[in-house]
């Protein structure tokens, strides 16, 4: 099935003042930053996450832990799909254990992904907390799960894919809608 | 290429390039949940797995069963003279027995080289070689090239020296096809009489003195002389083995300073390694045991991870 392109709905500025308002909700929801850590999840949570880093530093003047999350052994779908998928190292360096730690991820689908991410999270420790960023909260939740960050809410159609692109790994940031192309 | 597009791991002479990387690839990340507080993953939840173990082992066998833990697997490992393998019975009727309580994998050592071939063609569930007889240990293989891998950074154009008795050595024999696939240079050393006669479909040069073959050697492993498959006249005595091939200090002098020495255990002290050696700066023979449970669960979730209906 071909997909085109539908609409953009941020640009290299929208996803930039996104992050920014994002980094100040964490500090006023954790009254600053200390024991705040950053984990972003693979793939694209990851660079999302460091510049969350970037900006929460400059603000505060801190130096916040960032944390890399792969969830590939944690997924619920492995026994259903055909193509596996390749782990990736997860790379934690710190303690979790009491720390407010928000998990960094592009975007908000099922919440299946941070099913698995919160499981993972477990294994790696006991934090205080545990909140979650997005850039885009596009909907259609399968399971009780929310965000406390969100860049951006993308009403979609579950036949709609939400593209997100990042500098750091596609050249560009921008975020695009997808949509299945009517024959 | 991200999966493995195969029902067994039988051995590596089968096994392509790419395979093998996807492999050692898959390890490296398998090895940090074996630091993790938690070891444990929820990926294989479910799945049962029967460790058939026809010959002696402590490392593999305990290796296998910490890996099928860790995946949140549910091993049962049977073995040794408690159990009715040694009552006769045909090694298909065996699994075929124990396929019909819905397992998903076997793992096997046999004493018979081409058992494990054997029992993969008979049964559809995912067959993975622990030891064949004389024939191939793809697991060991695997993990001597993690090893390798993780302390030198690289396989292509390393000279590996393998010495001792690669006659009735699966060890040797599944390194010799993994390291060669993955660009390494294998040279073999010991008594010819501990040579296998058709030393040549190996594509590996000989050497009768190792003295020649570990000046300019990155590994020289150590194999375990083989007591119990010796058929006599092989080689005079023990202590003479070790005064001509064994890894002593004033021989391992000769190599390069950053030569890694390894063994796949168990090791026979003061035979074909002294202890000096085998304890000293140089040797990684431990790291190979930490590198087979990563490598092991690399090779689990690679079988076993995803659906293989095509």
């Amino acid at each position: 099935m071909a997909l085109t392109h539908k609409a953009t709905v941020m640009d290299e500025k929208g996803i930039m003042q996104a992050l920014r308002r994002i980094a100040h909700e964490i500090i006023e929801c954790n009254k600053g930053t200390e024991d705040v850590v950053l984990v972003g999840i693979r793939k694209r949570g990851v660079p999302l996450a460091g510049r969350l880093q970037a900006y929460l530093n400059e603000i505060e003047g801190s130096s916040i832990p960032l944390g890399i999350l792969d969830i590939t052994l944690y997924r619920d779908d492995l026994t259903q799909r055909q193509d596996q998928p390749e782990v990736h190292t997860t790379d934690v360096p710190f303690d979790l254990n009491k720390k407010h730690v928000v998990v960094v991820d592009d975007v908000l689908y099922t919440g299946r992904t941070i099913r698995a991410a919160l499981d993972a999270l477990i294994d790696l420790g006991r934090p205080a907390t545990i909140q979650l960023a997005v850039l885009v909260d596009r909907g259609h939740r399968e399971l009780p799960i929310r965000a406390d960050y969100v860049g951006k809410n993308v009403p979609t159609s579950r036949s709609e894919r939400v593209d997100v692109n990042v500098k750091e790994i596609d050249g560009e940031d921008r975020v695009d809608i997808l949509e299945e192309k009517q024959e | 290429m991200q999966t493995l597009r195969r029902k067994d791991i039988l051995g590596l002479e089968e096994m392509s390039a790419e395979e093998i990387t996807l492999i050692l690839d898959t390890a490296r990340s398998m090895r940090e949940i074996i630091q993790r507080k938690i070891k444990k993953v929820p990926t294989l939840r479910g799945r049962s797995m029967i460790n058939l173990f026809y010959e002696p082992s402590t490392r593999t066998k305990a290796s296998f069963e910490l890996a099928q833990k860790y995946m949140s697997s549910d091993p049962i490992s049977v073995g040794g003279s408690s159990s009715s393998l040694v009552k006769g019975e045909t090694l298909k009727d065996t699994v075929r027995n124990l396929e019909m309580m819905n397992i998903d994998c076997v793992v096997m050592r046999h004493p018979v080289s081409g058992s494990a071939h054997y029992l993969a063609r008979n049964v559809d569930i995912s067959v993975i070689n622990a030891g064949d007889g004389m024939h191939e240990h793809p697991t060991q293989g695997l993990l001597d090239m993690f090893t390798i891998l993780d302390k030198k950074g690289r396989l292509e154009e390393l000279k590996v020296v393998i010495v001792g008795d690669i006659r009735h050595s699966r060890v040797a024999r599944s390194n010799i096809w993994g390291l060669q696939k993955m660009g390494a240079e294998v040279v073999v050393a010991g008594p010819p009489t501990l040579m296998p006669p058709d030393l040549e479909v190996f594509g590996v040069k000989y050497s009768p003195q190792i003295e020649d073959a570990i000046g300019d050697a990155d590994v020289v492993m150590a194999l375990r002389l083989q007591k119990e498959r010796q058929e006599g006249g092989l080689f005079p005595t023990l202590r003479e083995y070790a005064e001509l091939y064994g890894l002593s200090p004033q021989r391992v002098a000769h190599a390069k300073d950053d030569v890694l020495i390894m063994h796949p255990g168990p090791m026979n002290r003061g035979v074909e390694i002294s202890s000096e050696v085998a304890d000293g700066p140089r040797s990684v023979i431990l790291e190979q045991v930490t590198s087979g449970v990563a490598v092991r669960m690399a090779i689990l979730y690679l079988l076993l991870g995803g659906t293989k209906e095509e």
